[in-house]
C-alpha cells in the first residue's frame, strides 16, 4: 500500500502538542487499570507455582487447602481444553503445567476463595509431589551434548541435523560471499558477546476479572496489549467459541511487549466456570518476574571486515537465543536486524532458538534487535578505534538508503538512517568536550515496524462531534494521536473527537498493540474511517443541493461546491449535516477494516556519554541524545516520550538489569529491590531529535516510533563505557563487578 | 478482625480489617480507593505512596490497622473539587505520564516534596523520587513538570 499523495504539510491538528483525553482520570486516580475492576460476589484467586526448574508433577493434593474456610474451588490442567496443538498447546502448557513443570514459577494449580488472603493461604496448603529432573538455564550449556532435554520433539524442520534437541528453530540469511569480503578487508575484528535476560518491567502486574458460566458464555476484563488475542487464546484454552467471550481491555499500566501474551486470564476463566462466580486474579511482582516476560538471553559471535578508509567489506553474525522452555525466541529478528543499517555486499547471519528451563520469553520492545546492535555496533566501534576513524563518518559511509538491498533480502524504500546520522553529527552533543573518566559512544539501531489486522469505526453525533472506536489498547497516549488524525480529516477541533478503546464485541479483529503499529495502522484506519464518513457527508450535501456527489469537496469541517461550475451554495458545516442525518439517510458512520502492509521501517542514532568510576566499577550516564526517524510526529510530545522511554529502558538493560539464576535453577532476584530498573536519580535529562522522513505507506507519512528507541542504547552505552574504562565490555549488564573484572583482566592479562 | 477509625482525605472512615491486611489492600479492596496502586507489594516501586499524618509512606508496608487514629491522604485527595492541583495540571501538560500507573504515587510523593522543599534542585527532585519507579518516561518529562510546578507555586505564594 503506497500513498502517492502523502500529506506532509498544512496540518491544523496533527503535529500539535495536545493534552491527552485520559489525563484527568490518570492524575486523580479515577482511571481503571487491570486490578481496579470489581464485580458483585467476586472471588479472589491465587496460583500454586513450581519451586523447581524442571520436575515431573507426580501428584497434586488439595485436601488440606479445601478444608480452609472460604475456599470455593481449584483448577489444574485437567480443567482446560484437551487436543490443542502447536502454538496453542505451548500457550496452555505455559499457562498451566501438564506433566512437567518446566521452570521455577511455572503454574501447576490455582484456587479461588472469598478473599485474597484466604486464596494465598490456600495456595500454600496445596501439596504437590514433584520428581525433580536435571535442568539447564544457560543458552550455551543448553546446546551442549550432555544438556538435559527439556521437551522431546520440539524442534521444527529448519534445524540442521546433529544439533541438540533443545535447538528448536534455525535461521540463516544474507547475500554475497563473506569469505571474499573478509579477504578484501584491511582489518577484520571478530568477537563474542553475552547478554542476560531482562524483564519488560511494567509497573502494573498482570490482572484480570473473569466471569464464565457452564454455558460457556463469558466476560473478561484485563490489562492487555490486545484483547482480541486474549479472546481467541482464552476460547481455545477453555474449549469455548471465540464469539461467546467478550473481552474488555482496562487501562494498561505498561506492557512493552510483555502483555501481548496470556498468563492468568484462562486460569481466572476456568475458576469462574468452576465456581460460577466472578473471579479476580492479580499477580504479585515476584510472580511477574518468575512467570512472565522476560527477554531471551543471548550468546553471539560477530565478525566484520573493514578497509582502512572505513568501508565494511563483509559482516557475519551467529546469534544464539534462549527463549525459555518453549520455542519462539526471536532469533530471526536478531539476525535480520543485526546488519540492517548497513549497505553490505557480503553479509551472513545465523540464528538459533534454544530451549532452557526458564519462563517462556515474551516480546520486549523491538524483540531481538537491541542485542544484535550491541554485538555488531561494538565490533564496528572497535574497528573505528583501531583504524582511527570517526564512528559517525564510518556509519554514514556504509549507511543503508533507498534502493539498498537489505542484509535480510528486501530492497529499502524511502528510509531515514542517513538523516538521523547527519542530525547526530551536527548535534552540539557530538562536539561537546568530555571530562576525565568519561567516554562517548554512538550506535545505530533498526526496527521493522508492523501493520497488522485493524478495525476502526467513527460515528458522528448529531452535534457534529465524533466518537472514534479503536481496538488497540492505548499504552502511551495513542487515543490523543488517533483523535488528532480524525479531527484533521473531519476539520473539527481535537476536543470534539472522543477516542475510545472498544471491546471485542464492538469492532472487528484488531491485532495487539505491538510492532510499533498503533499510530501507523490504527492511525491509517482512523484516517480512512474519517474519509468514509466525509464521503457520506458530502453525499448528503450533494443531495440537498441537487448536484453531483463528485462536485462536493470537504474543507475546514464544511461541505462546499468544488468550484464555480458545481453551483453557488453556502458551505454546509458538519453540525448542520449531522443534525438532519436521521431524515437524510440515517446515522453517519465511517469504518475501515484491513491489514495495512506499508509500515515504514525506522532507524535511530544515539549518542551517549558515560562516566566510569574505575575504583568501584560504577557507571553514570551523564548525557544522552536520541535521534530517530518518526516519519511524521502526530504528537511530538508523545514521540519524545517514546524516544526517552526506550533510551531509559536500554540504560537499565546495559548497566543493571539481569535475571540471576542459582545453581538450583531458581530465579534469585524476583523483586524490584534486586532487579533494579533505572530510578530518577540514575538518569540525566534525555535529549531528543525528531527526524521526519515520510513513510510512503501512511497517508501522513507516519512510522512507528515505540520500539526503535531501545535498539541503539545497549551498544551506544557499551561503546561509551568501553571508551571510558579503556577496555572492551562484551557482556551485559555492565554492572560494577563485570567492569571491575574486565579492568582486572586487562591489568593482569 | 480489628476495628479501625481513621480519617482519609479529610473524611471520617471506619472499617474492620484482618490483622495481616495492608493499608493498601484496605484502601483498594475495602474502601474503593483504587487510585493507590500495587506495583510490587514490597516497598520498592512507590506506586502505593500515601501520606500518614503528613509522612510519605508506601501503603503496602503499612498495616490497615495502623491507620487507626491517623490522617491518611491519597491521590484521590489531591484535587480540590473540580479544580486540579497545579501539579496535576502540569503532569498532563508536560505528558509526564505515558501509561499512568505510577502517576498517583509520584503525585503524592511530589506534593509531599514541595510542601517540605518548595525550591528543590533537579538533583533533589531526582533523589526524592528515586523510590517511585516509572518504566515509561525515563523521568525526563516528570522532572520538568515538577520543576515547573515548584517555580509556579513559588511565584503564586
Amino acid at each position: 500500500m503506497a500513498f502517492d499523495d502523502v500529506k506532509t504539510d498544512n496540518f491544523k491538528v496533527v503535529g500539535q502538542r495536545v493534552k491527552r483525553p485520559d489525563g484527568i482520570d490518570k492524575v486523580t486516580g479515577k482511571a481503571k487499570f487491570g486490578a481496579d475492576v470489581v464485580a458483585p460476589g467476586m472471588l479472589f484467586a491465587a496460583i500454586v507455582r513450581s519451586p523447581h526448574a524442571h520436575a515431573r508433577i507426580v501428584k497434586i493434593d488439595t485436601t488440606k487447602a479445601a478444608a480452609l474456610k472460604g475456599v470455593k474451588g481449584f483448577v489444574t490442567r485437567a480443567d482446560f481444553a484437551t487436543g490443542l496443538k502447536g502454538g496453542n498447546l505451548d500457550v496452555l502448557e505455559n499457562v498451566m503445567a501438564g506433566e512437567k513443570a518446566l521452570y521455577d514459577g511455572h503454574a501447576v494449580a490455582a484456587v479461588a476463595a472469598t478473599s485474597a488472603l484466604i486464596a494465598r493461604d490456600a495456595a500454600k496448603l496445596v501439596e504437590v509431589e514433584y520428581e525433580i529432573l536435571p535442568h539447564v538455564t544457560d543458552v550455551d550449556k543448553a546446546m551442549l551434548a550432555d544438556a538435559p532435554v527439556i521437551r522431546e520433539g520440539a524442534a521444527d524442520k529448519s534445524v540442521p541435523e546433529g544439533l541438540h534437541p533443545n535447538v528448536v528453530r534455525y535461521h540463516e540469511s544474507g547475500h554475497g560471499d563473506v569469505e571474499a569480503g573478509f579477504a578484501a578487508a584491511d582489518l577484520v575484528v571478530e568477537d563474542s558477546f553475552l547478554t542476560e535476560a531482562t524483564h519488560q518491567g511494567y509497573i502494573e502486574p498482570h490482572a484480570c476479572l473473569a466471569q464464565l458460566g457452564k454455558d460457556n458464555k463469558g466476560e473478561l476484563w484485563c490489562c492487555t496489549q490486545g484483547h482480541w488475542n486474549v479472546q481467541k487464546l482464552c476460547a481455545e484454552m477453555l474449549g469455548m467459541e471465540t464469539s461467546q467471550l467478550r473481552v474488555t481491555a482496562s487501562e494498561i499500566g505498561g506492557g512493552f511487549g510483555g502483555k501481548t501474551a496470556v498468563f492468568i486470564e484462562p486460569v481466572a476463566l476456568a475458576l469462574a466456570r468452576k465456581t460460577n462466580r466472578p473471579v479476580k486474579l492479580v499477580m504479585s511482582r515476584s510472580e511477574v518476574f518468575r512467570a512472565t516476560g522476560p527477554t531471551s538471553s543471548t550468546s553471539m559471535d560477530v565478525k566484520i571486515g573493514m578497509t582502512k578508509d572505513g568501508i565494511i567489506t563483509a559482516g557475519e553474525g551467529t546469534f544464539r537465543l534462549q527463549g525459555g522452555a518453549f520455542p519462539g525466541a526471536p532469533m530471526e529478528f536478531t539476525a535480520m536486524c543485526a546488519f540492517a543499517p548497513y549497505n553490505l555486499e557480503n553479509v551472513k547471519q545465523v540464528g538459533y532458538d534454544v530451549l532452557a528451563n526458564r519462563p517462556k520469553q515474551a516480546a520486549y520492545r523491538a524483540p531481538g534487535s537491541p542485542m544484535a546492535a550491541f554485538a555488531v555496533e561494538s565490533v564496528i566501534d572497535e574497528l573505528c578505534k583501531k583504524l582511527d576513524l570517526d564512528p559517525i563518518e564510518v556509519r554514514l559511509k556504509n549507511a543503508s538508503k533507498q534502493g539498498t538491498k537489505a542484509s535480510f533480502g528486501p530492497t529499502w524504500d524511502r528510509i531515514g538512517l542517513v538523516e538521523t546520522l547527519e542530525a547526530a553529527q551536527t548535534h552540539p552533543h557530538y562536539a561537546a568536550p568530555l571530562k576525565e573518566g568519561q567516554g562517548r559512544g554512538v550506535s545505530c539501531g533498526f526496527w521493522f515496524n508492523h501493520g497488522g489486522e485493524t478495525s476502526v469505526t467513527l460515528a458522528l453525533s448529531e452535534d457534529g462531534t465524533a466518537q472514534l472506536s479503536v481496538g488497540t489498547p492505548d499504552i502511551g497516549g495513542s487515543r490523543a494521536s488517533m483523535a488528532q488524525m480524525a479531527a484533521e480529516e473531519l476539520g473539527i477541533p481535537y476536543d470534539s473527537v472522543r477516542a475510545t478503546v472498544a471491546d471485542t464485541a464492538t469492532l472487528g479483529y484488531n491485532e495487539v498493540s505491538h510492532g510499533s503499529r498503533v499510530t501507523y495502522a490504527s492511525g491509517l484506519a482512523t484516517i480512512k474511517a474519517a474519509r468514509a464518513a466525509v464521503k457520506i457527508l458530502c453525499a448528503r450535501a450533494a443531495a440537498k443541493w441537487g448536484i453531483d456527489e463528485d462536485a462536493v469537496v470537504w474543507e475546514d469541517g464544511c461541505a462546499k461546491p468544488s468550484g464555480p461550475n458545481a453551483g453557488d451554495f453556502d458551505p454546509l458545516p458538519i453540525e448542520k449535516l449531522t443534525r438532519s442525518m436521521g431524515r437524510t439517510g440515517g446515522p453517519i458512520v465511517g469504518h475501515f477494516e484491513a491489514t495495512p502492509e506499508g509500515a515504514g521501517v525506522s532507524f535511530a542514532t544515539h549518542i551517549v556519554d558515560a562516566e566510569v568510576d574505575k575504583e568501584t566499577g560504577q557507571t553514570k550516564i551523564v548525557r544522552y541524545t536520541v535521534v530517530q526517524d518518526a516519519g511524521k510526529a502526530i504528537n511530538p510530545t508523545y514521540v519524545e516520550g517514546q524516544f526517552q522511554g526506550g533510551a531509559a529502558q536500554g540504560i537499565g538493560w546495559a548497566l543493571n538489569e539481569e535475571y540471576i539464576y542459582g545453581e538450583d535453577g531458581r530465579l534469585q532476584n524476583a523483586v524490584f529491590l534486586d532487579y533494579r530498573i533505572p530510578v530518577a536519580s540514575d538518569l540525566p535529562m534525555i535529549d531528543t531529535v525528531i527526524v521526519e522522513v515520510p513513510n510512503p505507506g501512511h497517508p501522513y507519512g507516519v512510522r512507528g516510533v515505540g520500539e526503535t528507541s531501545i535498539c541503539p542504547p545497549l551498544a551506544a552505552i557499551a561503546n561509551a563505557v568501553s571508551s571510558a574504562a579503556g577496555v572492551r565490555l562484551k557482556q551485559l549488564p555492565m554492572s560494577p563487578p563485570r567492569i571491575l573484572a574486565a579492568l582486572d583482566k586487562q591489568a593482569n592479562g | 478482625m480489628i476495628h479501625v477509625s481513621t480519617k482519609i482525605n479529610g473524611d471520617d472512615v471506619e472499617f474492620l480489617c484482618d490483622p495481616r491486611e495492608t493499608l493498601l489492600d484496605t484502601l483498594r479492596d475495602k474502601l474503593g480507593l483504587t487510585g493507590s496502586k500495587e506495583g510490587c507489594g514490597t516497598g520498592d516501586c512507590g506506586a502505593c505512596s500515601v501520606t500518614m499524618d503528613g509522612r510519605l509512606v508506601c501503603s503496602c508496608l503499612v498495616l490497615g490497622a495502623e491507620a487507626d487514629g491517623k490522617e491518611i491522604e491519597t491521590v484521590e485527595g489531591i484535587a480540590d473539587g473540580e479544580n486540579l492541583h497545579l501539579l496535576q495540571e502540569k503532569f498532563i501538560e508536560h505528558a509526564a505520564l505515558q501509561c499512568g500507573i505510577c502517576t498517583p504515587g509520584i503525585l503524592v510523593a511530589t506534593k509531599s516534596l514541595l510542601e517540605k522543599h518548595p525550591d528543590p534542585t533537579e538533583t533533589q527532585v531526582r533523589y526524592w523520587l528515586a523510590g517511585n519507579l516509572c518504566r515509561c518516561t525515563g523521568y525526563d518529562k516528570i522532572i520538568r513538570a515538577v520543576m515547573e510546578t515548584a517555580a509556579d507555586l513559588r511565584k503564586a505564594s
